[in-house]
């Protein structure tokens, strides 16, 4: 049965394969296609996961599986599958997660609905020259003008015309996930890596053509751009890093160029790391993790690399789900779990570095999330947010803990990302009766703006539920969701850290702090979504007329809420009083304890503690508490679309408007980047290709014509007297321009005579040059 | 077949010839026999080639890993000259490059070069003489003219069946130049060698180290030779001959320039710089590691303020032939800590990733150029600022483009990445300040296949207004749409995709052609 591992990512590549190459052509067949290939990988994956989860030490005998060599010198890379604890509980997430979200897309991208067929290039034309104006259709005309187009959404009631396009990409994006959590070395790692970036890139611009009537808005093949990019900034400098690791790691094993990564970790290269100096860094340790730390910044879009992700909901969203919310961000955390012993081998100022930027993100993004007004923005901050709550737990040596929330954020993230998307789905529904029947929808109308829902609840109770229930998740609603014994996890080790001195007690204080703050924070902006959208009477048309999504997509929903609810009891302290020994005493934290053990990671042995749980529930309590007191209240928060935020209102009351207008705003991170980034890399390619035109190109213009000025000038001369090169150039020049004229004489033969006579003409100068060599040597 | 064997290098130098001479007994009316039977006669230097290949490891190695299917005969024995070919690890897969680029191109001129056929064909073959000739010439001499020979058919391909508008006349007399200039100064290097060693032999200069000790008149000889080749290459800062050399070229001669011609510059470095001037190279192994490093970035950067999708591939070419030089850079720099651990290890990787990114990027590249030349038939213009939209008009092109333009950004998983991987690798045990600049090439990169090529020609909104007239190329009828790829455009393109996604996911073959010779070459500092 372990042989088959080789099959998970395989099956998707299959599916990849023959819907680009064969089955494209029906929408049906490629979806199935898709939803068949990952089925077989979460079978297999099931398959292989429960007995390791339910061996005693799984850890101490993890599976390998080699893959393929290729030469280096005298040695070679090795690479292959491996599969221990940290892989296993990937295996148990990724697939499933995978599968919930394909057969979601089947319904969100409307597999089975009608084509809606263009008219033509006519059509086109017309489209393209009204494309500014608002015409007679009301809001959100372009939209609803190119529906039906390639690049456009296709609106509700009709099938994406490159749905089997989108389901490629996913299957090629599962591909690329599945062989990342099973790559037994960084660099096999480094190629899923990069190839789900590639998916990333190109399921944001799956829209191509995509414009909004704002055209200060981004389009999703700008956002694409935006994700490709920035991510590559922290790929290129973690590649960096690789490439250091790998140089060093020959040196200290004496040759061994290619290490998986349990060779890696053997205490002889980690030691020797730290004994390299560098200036600077101080060891190549140190330097070697905070640049393979900067690739998880790229791709968990921590801050200062974070400006991606929000941008990047102009996917379709089951991609956001899937992409931006379970799976390739929290690779960027995985990486660091994997590569933990390397980091914890960076010591103090690596890990401070992680731990620093992890908890500042996770407060830095929470408060932009407070002032976003787009359902799917809110979740994209609270992404980031969360992943830094994951890095700040690596931070400060808490490896479990991280690993866990990692997991249950994957299930409850997506299972939020795939409500908004059926809320928005309804809210298009919506729009579109209401349009049926004329109804006016209001002019800035947005279907994934919260301020024009409200209400949501009776129109689409399950999505309401599902939601609700991913909510609290997020939250961290007490006891009863996963997300709150994970987030829980990781302020009991900070709090370990802070009262035992067990590590870095100072960043653990840092890292209590803001996580607490976040956490609040997070309750807050999640009661603040859910009664925006889901709470309160419908504020426009589109809300009122908004309608349950189908089951494709409703089911999903439900099946991932289960999970949101109950995964998190594996991992609660086996010393929690009651519920630890009820639910087997932490086996989540056995499983990947052991593996943290062999890797010789200290784990800080957790006695219970009641201040953390105190703290986890009056930030979470509070926070939705806050929530429900300012939005929530009848007579409170939103009556109509076009009222201001009541916070908002209180903060310009406070004379804290430009505070607020910053948080909208981002921060002007954006702003920022195009000045000192954008903008310089654009002027250095151009000042680059106008010094390349008027500079070199002059230059080897001039001596061109100097050669041929000197040609004629001594054209009488016996070329015996001249030096030789710049004979050569010379003549060599006037001889090309006299070929040249034979050009237009076109014969053949002529050619194969020139060829002929050049070749004659250099053994000639060739024996010019002997005379002369002989004369200087 | 002891005696094909013997001969086999033999013969896929002069087929080509043959091939040509054939053209030229054609009447120029008989384009149809022309262009079949030059096709024809080049299938079998190519199914030599793929012999060659799968029989090298698998034939008796009587050389301990260095060159197989030696020939040595006299040929000028006034100048003690030799007619010696052989051919190694590096030469095997270049000569297998050669011989499928210059297949594939005469297959793609036979549908699009509609004057001077005969011309054409017979030009295209003797060029393919010429580029096969240097990869297997052991003789200074003979390396000398198969050099010269693949000059003089590249500059009338350049100046008869370039567009008018594009300057192709001085962009040939430029390209005929600039390597003019750099033969000589080679040709000065050889006279030099030959005096103070006695041979013309290659292999047997390189034993013998002329000037070893003298560093002084070492590093001129040694410049003498790099000039050629950095030319060549070309390396900043004398590259800029290839972009007008590559604008105006027409397509195929496009692919065999950026595919084989560049990557005569590289190979005589690694052939013969390297192994014969180790203590030159040592000493200044910086300046061409910056050089290499400088080309990277200042390519890249440049590429992204191009509008001329012809122009950008071609300073694409510049960047991307820096990593072949900044890995043949390392190499040399790791000459003098040879002896410490791990670092004829990664003088090695350096060398293997030099040597992939010149195969890499004659498939890429090579590819790219035919891309180009599959939408400039359709619209009859290559900038970029007409397209748009077109991933929906025409998925069949996109698709194919998105493969090769992401191997050319050095995607893993496609065939690009496992150069830049090895060459980084090297680089970075070695020169590690200078490979870290040139990490931002790699960015760079992203930002002008996405920016300049993927999002200007494939997304956004296609606009008819634009270009209103586009060629069908299945029927050589205009139309107002564009129309997907045709099958000789198909059976053109699909080898080199299969080639890049292959060769990415199980690159160990190559590899270890390379590896086998780049260990013979360090072996032998």
């Amino acid at each position: 049965m372990t042989n088959l591992i080789y099959l998970i990512p395989v099956f998707p590549f299959l599916a990849f394969l023959a819907i680009v190459l064969f089955a494209n052509k029906s929408k049906q067949l490629s979806g199935l296609l898709a939803i068949a290939g990952i089925a077989a990988s979460w079978v297999i994956s099931w398959l292989n996961f429960f007995p390791a989860w339910r061996s005693e030490h799984f850890y101490e005998h993890p599976i390998h599986l080699p893959l393929l060599a290729i030469p280096t010198g005298e040695t070679a890379l090795h690479f292959g599958f491996v599969v221990d604890p940290l892989t296993a509980i990937m295996m148990f997430m990724v697939p499933f997660v995978c599968l919930m979200i394909f057969i979601y897309a089947w319904g969100y991208m409307g597999v089975g609905k009608p084509e809606l067929l263009k008219s033509g290039h006519g059509h086109d034309a017309h489209a393209s020259h009204d494309a500014h104006g608002h015409d007679d259709h009301g809001h959100g005309n372009l939209a609803a003008q190119h529906a039906g187009e390639r690049g456009w959404p296709a609106g509700p009631e009709n099938v994406d015309p490159l749905a089997s396009r989108f389901f490629a990409y996913v299957s090629l994006f599962a591909t690329g996930m599945l062989g990342l959590i099973l790559a037994d070395n960084l660099i096999l790692l480094f190629v899923f890596w990069e190839i789900m970036g590639l998916c990333s890139y190109l399921l944001i611009s799956f829209w191509f053509a995509r414009r909004y009537d704002d055209p200060r808005r981004i389009r999703p093949m700008q956002a694409g751009l935006k994700a490709f990019l920035t991510t590559r900034v922290g790929d290129a400098v973690m590649f960096s890093g690789m490439m250091l690791l790998y140089a060093a790691a020959a040196k200290l094993t004496g040759g061994e160029a290619g290490l998986t990564f349990s060779a890696l970790f053997k205490p002889e290269v980690l030691e020797g790391l730290q004994h390299m100096a560098v200036p600077l860094f101080g060891n190549m340790a140190t330097l070697i993790a905070v640049l393979i730390f900067f690739g998880a910044i790229g791709k968990s879009a921590q801050f200062p690399l974070h400006v991606w992700l929000p941008d990047a909901m102009e996917g379709p969203t089951p991609v956001s789900a899937l992409i931006h919310a379970a799976t390739m961000v929290s690779a960027g955390v995985y990486l660091i779990i994997r590569m933990f012993p390397v980091m914890q081998a960076g010591a103090t100022p690596a890990l401070t570095f992680i731990g620093f930027i992890g908890a500042f993100t996770a407060l830095f993004a929470g408060i932009i999330a407070v002032a976003q007004t787009d359902i799917k923005r809110v979740l994209a901050y609270s992404t980031i947010s969360q992943l830094g709550f994951m890095f700040a737990a690596l931070g400060i040596g808490a490896y479990v803990a991280a690993a866990f929330h990692l997991i249950t954020h994957a299930f409850f993230k997506a299972l939020l990302f795939l409500s908004s998307g059926s809320v928005i789905h309804g809210m298009e529904h919506g729009e579109h009766h209401a349009h049926a029947h004329g109804e006016h929808e209001v002019a800035s109308f947005d279907a994934n703006d919260m301020r024009f829902m409200g209400g949501l609840r009776k129109k689409m109770p399950g999505t309401f539920i599902a939601f609700l229930i991913g909510g609290l998740a997020l939250a961290g609603f007490p006891f009863i969701t996963a997300g709150f014994w994970s987030k829980d996890e990781i302020l009991a080790e900070a709090w370990y850290s802070i009262t035992h001195g067990h590590g870095n007690g100072s960043l653990a204080l840092f890292v209590f702090i803001m996580l607490v703050a976040a956490a609040f924070l997070t309750a807050f902006y999640t009661w603040r979504q859910i009664t925006m959208t889901f709470l309160g009477k419908p504020r426009t048309v589109s809300a009122a007329h908004a309608s349950e999504s189908t089951m494709p997509m409703v089911v999903p929903l439900l099946i991932l809420a289960v999970f949101a609810l109950l995964l998190g009891f594996v991992g609660v302290n086996a010393e929690f009083p009651v519920l630890g020994p009820l639910l087997g005493g932490n086996p989540f934290h056995h499983f990947i304890g052991g593996l943290a053990e062999t890797l010789e990671i200290e784990l800080a042995h957790l006695p219970f503690s009641w201040t953390p749980v105190l703290f986890s529930l009056v930030v979470a309590l509070g926070g939705l508490g806050l929530g429900w007191l300012i939005y929530g209240r009848a007579g409170k928060g939103w009556q109509t679309h076009d009222q201001l935020d009541p916070v908002e209102a209180g903060m310009r009351k406070m004379g804290l408007g430009g505070l607020y207008n910053a948080m909208r705003g981002k921060f002007y991170f954006d702003e920022l980047y195009n000045k000192i980034i954008i903008a310089p890399a654009m002027a250095l390619s151009r000042a680059s290709a106008w010094f390349d035109r008027t500079i070199i190109n002059r230059i080897v213009d001039t001596v061109g014509r100097f050669g041929n000025w000197l040609a004629y000038a001594f054209a009488g001369f016996d070329s015996r007297f001249i030096d030789g090169i710049v004979n050569g150039l010379g003549s060599l020049a006037n001889r090309a321009g006299s070929m040249l004229r034979l050009v237009q004489t076109g014969q053949g033969q002529t050619y194969l005579l020139v060829a002929l006579l050049t070749v004659l003409m250099l053994l000639a100068l060739f024996a010019v040059q002997i005379a002369g060599i002989g004369v200087v040597g | 077949m002891a005696s094909l064997n013997e001969w086999i290098l033999s013969l896929l130098v002069f087929i080509p010839l043959f091939a040509a001479i054939v053209v030229l007994f054609i009447p120029r009316e008989n384009e149809r026999l022309i262009k079949l039977s030059s096709i024809a006669v080049s299938l079998v230097p190519l199914a030599l080639s793929i012999y060659l290949m799968a029989n090298y490891f698998t034939a008796h190695l009587p050389n301990g890993g260095g060159m197989q299917y030696e020939v040595k005969l006299a040929w000028i024995p006034q100048l003690d000259s030799y007619y010696h070919l052989g051919a190694d690890g590096l030469s095997v897969p270049l000569l297998f490059l050669t011989a499928l680029l210059s297949t594939l191109g005469l297959y793609y001129s036979s549908f699009t070069i509609k004057k001077r056929v005969k011309e054409f064909f017979f030009l295209f073959l003797l060029l393919e003489m010429g580029m096969m000739g240097v990869f297997v010439a052991l003789d200074y001499i003979l390396f000398y003219v198969f050099w010269e020979i693949g000059l003089v058919p590249m500059y009338f391909l350049i100046g008869i069946w370039g567009q008018p508008k594009d300057r192709p006349r001085y962009a040939a007399i430029k390209f005929f130049i600039y390597t003019l200039i750099g033969s000589v100064a080679m040709l000065l290097a050889i006279l030099a060698v030959y005096f103070q060693v006695g041979t013309f032999d290659i292999l047997e200069a390189a034993r013998l180290q002329p000037f070893a000790g003298q560093i002084g008149i070492a590093s001129l000889v040694f410049w003498g030779f790099m000039l050629a080749f950095m030319i060549k290459v070309p390396s900043f800062p004398f590259h800029t001959w290839l972009p007008d050399a590559h604008t105006a070229a027409p397509t195929a001669g496009s692919v065999i320039l950026a595919g084989v011609l560049l990557k005569l510059g590289a190979y005589g470095i690694i052939r013969i710089v390297l192994p014969t001037f180790p203590e030159a190279f040592s000493q200044w192994s910086m300046v061409i590691v910056a050089l290499g490093v400088i080309g990277i970035v200042y390519g890249a950067f440049i590429c992204i303020s191009q509008s001329d999708l012809k122009r950008l591939i071609a300073y694409s070419s510049v960047s991307h032939m820096g990593y072949v030089m900044l890995g043949v850079g390392a190499a040399g720099a790791g000459i003098a800590k040879i002896a410490e651990p791990g670092m004829a290890d990664s003088m090695a990787m350096a060398i293997n990733g030099a040597v992939l990114q010149m195969f890499n990027h004659g498939i890429i590249t090579g590819g790219l150029f035919f891309l180009v030349g599959v939408i400039y038939e359709r619209a009859h213009t290559r900038d970029l600022s007409m397209f748009g939209g077109l991933s929906a008009k025409i998925p069949g092109y996109y698709a194919i483009m998105m493969v090769v333009a992401f191997a050319s950004l050095g995607l893993p998983g496609l065939a690009g990445f496992w150069a830049e991987f090895f060459t980084f690798r090297g680089a970075f045990d070695i020169v590690a300040v200078w490979a870290a600049i040139g990490v931002i090439g790699i960015v760079a990169t992203a930002g002008y296949i996405l920016y300049r090529i993927i999002q200007s020609v494939f997304l956004g909104e296609y606009d008819p207004h634009k270009i209103e007239h586009w060629t069908d190329m299945r029927t050589g009828q205009e139309g107002h749409e564009p129309t997907d790829l045709a099958g000789f455009e198909k059976l053109t393109l699909w080898p080199l995709v299969i080639l890049i996604f292959v060769l990415g996911i199980y690159p160990t073959p190559l590899v270890h052609f390379f590896n086998q010779a780049a260990q013979t070459i360090i072996n032998a500092l």
